[in-house]
């Protein structure tokens, strides 16, 4: 298992939250849309030129800021294809 | 049965308001729905998060008894991390009972909330809502076993049928209701005053807003709902439906971008289309139409109004003050609906005959994007390029509303996370967002020399919109937040919410617009009989003819725009302009001050200090570009 961040997952992958970054304003924003410690999530798509990533928690879909995605640290399995964060 | 009436009693500003009965919950889980299902009162419901920003109270009589219903923006927790959750926040404080409505579909991401709620000690009842789309997707929940874990009554409901809301009352009024006075049966409270079942929230209240601690109780409750949805859900395997592969499709990065391209063009040609058809009754792209139908707004002021007021205006003997007044100038010797100026003619032909049927054709395509659920993923795309203008996504959703009507867009620009934010969104709105009463005029006019004219105003505008933005992401200070929002399923719109939510607005337009057009031509007309327009004319010679290249009397379309656009707009129809006069005329009047109603909401929402600021870069801003149209076209 390594731990990457959430703006790097490649397309459809799965990750299990593992620590948010950012201020605690921030970090309760993330929290009240499901994207907690603990929860799985899915890369659903990622938009070109710095777009945002539509990440799958709980079975609704999420639109993060790419920034903001950086901060989601997630564990993910050690044979994944490795994915540019572009 | 639920009985209801709707309430005059409506707060005028944001008072705070002791509801007997206060729907809380997290945005988009229906509490407008819900709302007006308590109190027959219409409201603005939709399909994304944040529709309703500022608060509804009404009256719901049940059983002999009056209660006064309240209407909560949607916040995520009781933290104030938006204007909506603060406004939500001061309401709990004073509320009587509290009914948190939660998504029945996404259980472990409400309940925080709801335990946030029960941890502040007031009756509370919770609404397990949109339980038919849970049935739906195979989500099982057990609501007897959820009762006893949380300590509260559980009524599932479905606010778009009705369905359990009269169950839902009767529980929300029973005595049974934990918290409901400490007199009678309420439940035993540790010595800090919180309700004693409810263990595991204590050490969260207490840490409540001393900012050190708050992510550590953030956890427990977040471990502590973890446990709750386990022991309560069970989810039933199902396979994915058609409206969730069009889900995934509208966000995917490639063909979602073409969905959104497609969205866009086909709600600005939609809306074209029906308004031009409910205008002239023909639809066409330019010249004759394809086809012609003997309705429409024209033909019918022709055929049943003219020939009143051709009667009219001989009894009158076809000239006088009063005359001037009703009738206004005849053209040609003949009435002109769009430039006579009298009240009778172009007074209702403006806002009836030519801006009505756009309004309508407007905010029906509105509405079906709002309902649908689409709003949140255009966000998604537009996302980048909002942020070269010092906003995000989201951003779109005012500035859309403001496409309708400025008042609306700059009030919804409370969803945005700060002020600077705001400030942004709320300046760009009332500078270069024109609303559909001026767009019907723009399109009305300047679609009759040809599409491209009409194309080239819009073109300018968004334009002067991208380089104000850019300028004021460069001007301003303080952060700017990433978008961060929930995107809600697909829903089929329900025709009934539809058409209660076309009626407020559509009546909305013709209450408030009608009196003011009309006062706005009685005081043209009597200021034209005291030639005080001479006066003003001359006066700003300067800017609009020598520096906008506009005939001097442009000034008086400008100034009276200020009242409504669209009577501003109809006043260039006499002033026999050069296209590029016309094109010019347009951008200025969009630009030129904000409509009197739109002032108002700046000053609310902003503040003098920044509708001041807001003013003093309009009027850079509409000085430059009349200027740069003048002297680029030769």
């Amino acid at each position: 298992m390594i731990e990457i961040t959430a703006a790097e997952l490649a397309p459809d992958e799965e990750g299990t939250i593992v620590s948010l970054g950012g201020g605690p304003g921030a970090q309760s924003r993330l929290r009240s849309l499901g994207l907690a410690e603990g929860r799985r999530i899915r890369n659903v798509s990622r938009i070109g030129w710095g777009g945002p990533i539509v990440l799958l928690v709980n079975r609704a879909q999420v639109a993060v800021g790419r920034g903001m995605a950086r901060r989601i640290v997630v564990r993910v399995r050690k044979d994944r294809r490795t994915e540019r964060d572009g | 049965m639920v009985e209801s009436r709707s309430s005059d009693r409506l707060p005028p500003k944001q008072d705070r308001l002791a509801a007997d009965i206060l729907l809380v919950g997290q945005p988009n889980v229906g509490k407008s729905v819900l709302f007006s299902r308590l109190t027959g009162m219409r409201t603005i419901a939709s399909n994304y998060p944040g529709t309703t920003v500022g608060f509804a109270a009404g009256a719901m009589r049940f059983g002999g008894g009056s209660y006064t219903v309240v209407d909560a923006p949607g916040t995520y927790s009781l933290e104030p991390l938006d204007e909506a959750a603060r406004v939500a926040i001061d309401l709990i404080d004073a509320a009587g009972l509290i009914i948190n409505v939660v998504d029945a579909t996404h259980l472990e991401r409400h309940l925080p909330l709801t335990l946030e709620l029960i941890a502040q000690g007031k009756p509370l009842v919770v609404a397990l809502n949109m339980s038919d789309e849970a049935r739906h997707l195979g989500i099982e929940i057990n609501k007897e076993r959820l009762e006893e874990l949380l300590g509260v009554p559980v009524v599932p409901t479905v606010a778009r049928t009705g369905e359990g809301v009269v169950r839902l009352i009767g529980a929300a009024l029973s005595r049974e209701v934990p918290g409901r006075g400490a007199q009678a049966e309420g439940p035993a409270r540790d010595e800090s005053g919180h309700p004693a079942h409810h263990p595991h929230l204590a050490h969260h209240h207490a840490g409540e807003r001393t900012n050190g601690h708050e992510h550590i109780a953030d956890d427990r409750i977040w471990c502590r709902v973890g446990e709750i949805v386990d022991e309560v859900q069970v989810l039933r395997h199902h396979h994915h439906t058609v409206s969730q592969r069009f889900e995934d499709a509208s966000v995917h990065p490639f063909l979602g971008g073409i969905i959104a391209l497609l969205v866009l063009a086909a709600a600005f040609s939609v809306v074209r289309v029906i308004g031009e058809f409910l205008v002239s009754g023909g639809v066409g792209i330019s010249g004759e139409p394809w086809f012609r139908v003997p309705f429409g707004m024209e033909p019918l002021f022709d055929a049943a109004w003219r020939p009143l007021m051709t009667k009219l205006s001989a009894s009158l003997g076809g000239d006088g003050f009063i005359h001037h007044l009703l009738v206004g100038n005849l053209i040609d010797g003949r009435i002109d609906f769009k430039q006579s100026f009298g009240l009778l003619t172009t007074g209702l032909f403006v806002p009836l005959g030519m801006v009505l049927p756009y309004i309508f054709s407007f905010y029906l395509v509105l509405s079906l994007l709002e309902d649908t659920g689409y709003l949140p993923r255009l966000a998604v795309f537009l996302d980048t390029g909002m942020h070269r203008i010092g906003l995000h996504g989201y951003a779109i959703v005012p500035t859309l509303l403001g496409l309708g009507c400025n008042v609306p867009g700059i009030m919804a620009t409370r969803i945005l996370e700060n002020r600077r934010q705001r400030f942004i969104t709320a300046t760009l709105i009332s500078i270069a967002v024109p609303c559909a009463a001026l767009q019907a005029m723009i399109v009305g006019l300047a679609g009759a020399r040809g599409l491209w004219v009409v194309a080239l105003v819009y073109g300018i505008l968004f334009v002067v919109w991208i380089a104000i933005g850019m300028i004021l992401k460069i001007a301003t200070r303080g952060f700017l937040p990433e978008l961060l929002i929930e995107i809600p399923p697909y829903r089929v719109p329900s025709i009934g919410a539809l058409a209660s939510k076309m009626w407020m607005r559509v009546g909305g337009f013709l209450r408030e617009a009608l009196p003011i057009v009309l006062a706005a031509i009685l005081v043209v007309n009597v200021l034209y009989e005291l030639n005080v327009f001479h006066y003003v004319a001359d006066a700003s010679a300067g800017v609009v003819s020598t520096l906008w290249g506009l005939p001097k009397e442009a000034i008086v379309p400008l100034l009276l725009g200020i009242l409504r656009k669209e009577m501003g707009a109809g006043m260039f129809a006499p002033l026999a302009l050069t296209t590029k006069q016309l094109v010019s005329g347009c951008v200025i009047l969009s630009m030129f001050f904000p409509c009197i109603a739109t002032l108002v909401v700046l000053l609310r929402e902003l503040g003098w200090r920044d509708t001041l600021k807001a003013t003093g870069i309009m009027l850079a801003a509409v000085v430059a570009t009349g200027a740069a149209i003048n002297l680029i076209w030769p």
